[in-house]
Order: C-alpha cells, then sequence, then structure tokens
C-alpha cells in the first residue's frame, strides 16, 4: 500500500534509472539487491585473481581459502544472532556449539575410532582404513542435529534465569567444554577427543565416483584441483540455508514468540506464549547452525583443536553480531562479514599498510581481540542498534510507538533519545 | 535434594582424604586459605559492584591482573626490591607499593566508570553487561600492550620459614602474609560499609536508588565511590597475588570468572558471603589440586569451578546468604 502511494507520488522522479526501478514488480524490487549479492559472491573464485593487490589500507582483497572461514564465522554469527537477537537471550558460550560441532565430525568422520571399522558414504577414503567415515554431508546434518540437543541440554535448566545469570551459565560451559576436549583423551584410558593434539586429519566432502563420472562434480574436495572453490561454493550454500532459514523463521509464529519475548517476556508469558519452550527453539535452532558450521570448518581445516575453542570466540561472534544490528539479519551478515574478515587477515593487512606509511610500529594483530572491545563499547555507547538496524524496531522508533521495557529491549536507549518524546 | 546428595559426597570424600593421609588435607586446607583469602578479595570487588548497579563487571578481573602487573613494576624496577634487602627495607617496600597500587587501581576502576557505564545508567542492563565484556577485553589489552606477554612474579621476598610446624604440617610466612594482609583489610571495608556515612549512601543506593537520590544521596558520587573501593580491592589483590603466584595479561580474565563464582557461591550483593564463598572456592580448588585420593586435579579445576557455579544458579541462585532476589525467581 505504502510502495503504491509513493510510486504515484508526483514528488517522486518518475523518469530515468528511477522510473524502470519504481516500475519493477515489488517481489523483484525486494530480491534485487539479494541477487546481486548473492551473484558476485558467487562468481568471487573467478575475479579474485584480477582484483587489484596494492588497495591502500586493506592491501588485498581475501582469497578464496580466507573466505571460506569468513563465510562460515558469518554463518555462526546468524546461529547466535537467532539466540542473542531474535530471542534476546544473552549467550557468552556460543563456542561450545562450535566445538561440539567440530569434535561430532572428528569422531564420524576420521580415523580418530581406530578399533572400529565404519564407513558410509564416505569418498575418497580407502575402503581398509579403519575408524568411522561416514559421508560428510551427513555428518553435517548429525552434527547440527547433536549441537541442538547440546543446546536444549544446557538450555533446560538454565533458561528460567534472566539476563545476566544466563548469560555467566552459557559462558561457564563456553569454558568446561573446550576444557573437556582438551582433557578427555584418556576417560578409563579411553581416548575421546586426544586431548591438545586434537583430532587430525578429518575426512572431507565429495560426491563420489558416480556424480564425477555423471557431471563432473569433484570426487572429493580435498584431492580436488579446485578443492578451495568447491568449498567455498558449498559455504555458501550452507550461510544462504541458514540465512534462508533464520528469515522464514523470523515470520513464523516461533519467531514472533521470541521476539515478543525479547520485548517483554512477562507480557509475552501472560499472553499465553510458552517461555520455556520457545526460549529452549531458540537455543537448539541458533546451536544448530553452529554446529553445522563448526563440523563443516573442522572438515575444511581437517581437523578439530581444543585451542580453537576460547572464550574469545565468543565474544568475537557477539561482536559480529552488535556491529551489525542485534536481531538484524542482514546487519548481523554485513557485520560478521567485515570482522571475520578483519580476523582472518584485514587487521593484519591494516597494521602493515599502517606501518609501512606512518611512523607507528603497532602489531595490530597483536591486540585484535583489544579492537573488538572497543568496537563493543563504542557501540553500545553510540549506536545500540548496529549499522544496519532492524526494520522493525526503526520503524517503532520512528512512530514513537513501540515503548518497551527498559530492561528487556536493547534499544531502549535510542527511544531514550528520542527527541520527540521530551 | 540433589544439591544435599553432592554435598555428602563431597564431605565423604573429604574424610575420606582425611583418614587417609591427614598432614597433606592440613597441609592442602592451609594453601586453600591462602589462595582463597586473596580470591576473597577480588570477589568483593564483584560483589560490591554488583551490589549497586546489578552488573557483573567483567571488566574486574582484568583491572586486578593490570594492578598485579604494575606492582611488579614498581617492586622490581622502581623500588628494586630483592631478597637480600634488609627486613625493614622490604616491609616499607611492599607497603609503599601496596599504597601506590590501590591507588592506581582505584583510578583505573572509578575510569572505567566514568568513561563506559556512567553513559549508560539508564540503558537496559543488557547494554552494561555487554560493555562490560567490551572494557574487559580493553583492560587486558592495555595490559597486553604495556607489560607484554610474559608471566611476571617476585623473588622470594617474605620470609619461608614456618609459622608453626605441627608433625608435618607445615605452615610458611609467605603463605600466611596473603591471609595477614586480608584480615585488616576486611576489617576496614566493614567498617567503611556499616559506619561511614559514605556506606550508608552506598547502601541506600543498592536497595533504591531514586528514593536514595530523593534523600539527598549523590548517587553518582556513591557509584563512584563503590568502584573506587573495589579497584583498591582489586590493587591489594594483585599484589598479593603477585608475591604467591605469577601474573599475565589475561590471569585476570580466569581469576575473575573463579572469583565472580566465589560471590555466586555466597550469595553476590553480600559482603560476608563474598569472603565466605571465596574461602570455599580455594579449598575446593586446593583440595583438588593437593590430594590424593580420587582427586580429579588441576586439569579440572576449571571445569569443576564453573560446574559449581552453574549447579549454584539453577539450584540456589540467592547462594549461601543471600536473599531470594527476581533473578532466581
Amino acid at each position: 500500500m505504502r510502495e503504491r502511494l509513493r510510486g504515484v507520488s508526483k514528488l517522486e522522479p518518475l523518469d530515468g534509472v528511477f522510473g524502470a526501478w519504481r516500475r519493477l514488480p515489488h517481489g523483484l524490487r525486494a530480491a534485487l539487491p539479494a541477487i546481486v549479492v548473492i551473484a558476485l559472491a558467487a562468481t568471487y573464485p573467478y575475479y579474485v585473481s584480477s582484483l587489484p593487490t596494492d588497495v591502500p589500507v586493506i592491501l588485498a582483497f581475501p582469497d578464496v581459502g580466507a573466505c571460506v572461514t569468513i563465510i562460515i564465522f558469518v554463518m555462526m554469527a546468524v546461529g547466535l544472532n537467532i539466540v542473542v537477537g531474535y530471542a534476546g537471550l544473552l549467550d557468552l558460550g556460543y563456542v561450545a556449539f562450535y566445538a561440539i560441532g567440530a569434535y561430532t565430525a572428528g569422531w564420524l568422520a576420521s580415523g580418530q575410532f581406530q578399533q572400529v571399522h565404519f564407513h558410509f558414504g564416505s569418498v575418497g577414503i580407502g575402503k581398509e582404513q579403519n575408524g568411522i567415515h561416514i559421508s560428510i554431508w551427513l555428518v553435517l546434518l548429525c552434527a547440527g542435529l547433536l549441537t541442538a540437543v547440546g543446546g536444549i541440554i544446557i538450555g533446560l535448566p538454565t533458561l528460567r534465569l534472566r539476563g545476566d545469570y544466563l548469560a555467566i551459565v552459557t559462558l561457564g560451559f563456553g569454558e568446561i567444554i573446550p576444557q573437556f576436549v582438551r582433557n578427555a583423551d584418556s576417560i578409563k584410558g579411553f581416548d575421546l577427543t586426544h586431548g591438545t593434539f586434537g583430532i587430525s586429519p578429518i575426512d572431507s566432502p565429495g560426491f563420489g565416483e558416480h556424480l564425477n563420472k555423471a557431471v563432473g562434480l569433484p570426487v572429493n574436495y580435498q584431492s580436488s584441483f579446485d578443492r578451495e572453490r568447491f568449498f567455498f561454493w558449498t559455504a555458501l550454500a550452507l550461510l544462504l540455508l541458514a540465512v534462508f532459514c533464520s528469515l522464514r523463521l523470523r515470520e513464523s509464529r516461533l519467531g514472533r514468540a521470541w521476539i515478543a519475548i525479547r520485548e517483554d517476556e512477562t507480557a509475552a508469558g501472560a499472553m499465553g506464549i510458552p517461555l520455556m519452550r520457545t526460549k529452549t527453539w531458540a537455543y537448539a535452532i541458533g546451536a544448530f547452525f553452529g554446529g553445522m558450521a563448526g563440523a563443516y570448518i573442522a572438515s575444511f581445516n581437517s581437523g578439530a583443536f581444543p585451542s580453537q575453542f576460547q572464550f574469545n570466540i565468543s565474544v568475537f561472534l557477539l561482536c559480529m553480531v552488535i556491529l551489525g544490528g542485534m536481531g538484524s539479519l542482514w546487519g548481523v551478515v554485513v557485520g560478521g562479514t567485515i570482522l571475520a574478515w578483519l580476523n582472518v587477515e584485514g587487521l593484519a593487512n591494516i597494521g602493515s599498510w599502517v606501518n609501512a606509511h606512518t611512523p607507528l610500529n603497532v602489531e595490530v594483530a597483536k591486540y585484535q581481540f583489544g579492537i573488538y572491545g572497543i568496537i563493543i563499547v563504542l557501540m553500545m555507547l553510540f549506536r545500540p542498534v548496529g549499522l544496519i538496524p532492524e526494520r522493525r524496531r526503526k520503524r517503532e522508533i520512528e512512530e514513537g510507538a513501540g515503548a518497551s521495557d527498559r530492561d528487556k529491549s536493547v534499544y531502549a536507549v535510542l527511544e531514550a533519545e528520542d527527541p520527540r518524546e521530551k | 535434594m540433589l544439591g544435599g546428595v553432592f554435598v555428602a559426597l563431597l564431605i565423604a570424600w573429604l574424610i575420606v582424604n582425611l583418614v587417609k593421609t591427614p598432614s597433606d588435607f592440613f597441609t592442602v586446607m592451609l594453601i586453600g586459605i591462602t589462595t582463597g583469602s586473596v580470591y576473597a578479595l577480588i570477589a568483593l570487588g564483584y560483589t560490591l559492584v554488583y551490589g549497586i548497579l546489578q552488573l557483573i563487571n567483567f571488566a574486574h578481573g582484568d583491572v586486578f591482573a593490570l594492578c598485579g602487573l604494575f606492582a611488579s613494576t614498581i617492586v622490581l624496577s622502581l623500588l628494586g626490591l630483592n631478597e637480600n634487602t634488609s627486613a625493614i627495607g622490604i616491609a616499607g617496600g611492599l607497603l609503599l607499593t601496596l599504597l601506590i597500587v590501590v591507588a592506581f587501581g582505584l583510578l583505573v576502576n572509578t575510569s572505567i566508570e566514568f568513561i563506559a557505564y556512567r553513559r549508560l545508567r539508564n540503558a537496559p542492563r543488557l547494554a552494561v553487561l555487554i560493555t562490560a565484556v567490551g572494557m574487559s577485553f580493553i583492560v587486558q589489552n592495555v595490559s597486553l600492550a604495556v607489560f607484554d606477554v610474559n608471566f611476571r612474579s617476585l623473588p622470594p621476598l617474605i620470609s619461608e620459614s614456618n609459622v608453626f610446624k605441627v608433625g608435618s604440617v607445615t605452615y610458611q610466612w609467605n603463605q600466611f602474609f596473603a591471609v595477614l594482609v586480608t584480615i585488616p583489610v576486611l576489617l576496614l571495608l566493614s567498617w567503611l560499609v556499616k559506619s561511614t556515612k559514605q556506606g550508608k549512601g552506598m547502601r541506600a543506593v543498592s536497595q533504591d536508588p531514586d528514593a536514595a537520590a530523593i534523600m539527598g544521596v549523590n548517587v553518582n558520587r556513591t557509584i563512584s565511590f563503590t568502584f573506587a573501593l573495589a579497584g583498591g580491592l582489586a590493587g591489594v589483590a594483585g599484589l598479593l597475588y603477585l608475591i604467591e603466584f605469577n601474573i599475565r595479561y589475561d590471569t585476570g580474565f580466569e581469576l575473575g570468572l573463579i572469583a565472580f563464582t566465589a560471590a555466586v557461591l555466597g550469595g553476590i550483593g553480600n559482603l560476608t558471603g563474598a569472603v565466605l564463598g571465596a574461602l570455599i572456592i580455594g579449598l575446593i580448588q586446593a583440595f583438588n589440586e593437593g590430594l590424593g585420593w580420587a582427586a580429579p586435579g588441576s586439569d579440572w579445576t576449571r571445569s569443576i569451578v564453573f560446574g559449581l557455579l552453574i549447579a549454584i544458579l539453577v539450584f540456589r541462585p540467592e547462594g549461601l546468604l543471600g536473599e531470594r532476589t527476581p533473578e532466581g525467581a
């Protein structure tokens, strides 16, 4: 309705590009930016080599391998956004889900358990090799489901706590699980996680001989000539899956229930939303994507090591969500991409550019978590809604509506500064 | 019910160890009291701030580590104390260091409050909590930038002769020193909070900031005062920890969480509770790492402490001495 009104308004420039743009069907107009971004991302491996490598400040664009890590971290941020952004539950231990996912891949697709011999749909692994080797596609699903179960187990006893207590409990789990995997190398003599050495190598995905002969898809990514490209496209597909699920979930009954709980838990409960069940679902679904991403990155790195699962990673993921805007999916994708890129190589590049062009000499990468800390504090002080705020919240603020419980909504800061209230 | 069974098992485990190796048991217990008293100082910082702002000040542990590192610089570089310095020199030097470090901790902590938390006074609690996590990383990186990644420790300044020796159980002066410093600090704190005007203001603000403001309490100044107290305690703890153990830029994070657990165990917001909780955590840690029979060992300390934290929050969120809060409902 609003769109149509704006279309016929005389004040709008009806000529040229704007006119053509406005005449597009509404659905296409909404989807076009996303389609362009996806197309640019999907073809990235083809044009990355022709991009300049002497860009000021950032020096170079990330290569395809670095992009895989970036995309998977963004996927985790999208998962965390379901918990923190949609349902408003501060989770400071998301790294636990990452760890569970990675180790599931380690258990189900490697030679970790030499005493057994089990193959199911594995590709590129000699039939004579011991250990459990299940097809990575199935392992991704298993990792997601197992992590979701982990999320429910963590969630059930703790979700009745509110706010900061919940944060500290999740932090506790986030600290226990990495220590568990580090120490669980001889539980009554049984080597579950191979201690500090981690589980390596882990099988990689692939399509097997038949599909290779029929349509030319690689038998096994690891041995493929285009290893990084295939990992890249698969990661992109996984991220799109997570984004798609997030989008659909937000509009669903469950998603609206999450937002209601985030806005005002007491009121939501009074309106008949089952609080515990709804929050547990947020945990389980958020954990599902974390687990899947963890399993995939373990397969990409061909290993799961306990040193990967520090508290820092939880805060790093939280920083992605905050930078983009809690609850705003596109914000999280953009904020996550920026930060993940900074983490993978951006900071190092910027650091060397700064050192080359100024008399300063700082190891920027050494202080990366301090930089994330500064980002978090600055965002909270000056722009708590994030770079790209959730449209719903912005509209509420514009209309002066949505007076919500200050104790629950992070955005209340902005509302308090709304000049029309004064 | 489940909690009762757990406590019973714990006590049974302690008794078995006591019967098997009594001298180990008591030696380990004394170590636990020493670490517990350092934890108490940090836990009090958490509890004071939580009591007044309902904020888990994540940065507190890192302020503690920064103080410890700062103390190492004063003792080693500025004063140049070592094991050959005369007793009076060491005593005077440590006292001077203590005063400087307390002033330093006080300054750092009030600055953090002034820069970050004060602007968010009317913001939702979650926003302040996230800011605290960010501040924690910033302070940690300041430590990293100034003091680099290496562990810092002091030469044995305090005599290792025995305070007492019963059978094979010994207690050395350098261990007792932490307890010796902690007790007067706790008494001073208790006097400050219970008997001074500023302390009364603190208690009033923690009960109801609006009502306190109406009654003429300067709320912002009271909150700054609380942060100053917490920072001073972190300074004392930093020096004591440095004397007993070694310290690095990221020591504060984990120790802070342990101390926070202690504060929650005792009942957050409750000063006596924080000290009790810290002693219990110190003892649990020492027993876990030192006892011979069926102890999981130091690899598992962190898991045990956090497991305990989760168990308390789930089964008894008000802690041992605290009152039931809406959080626990």
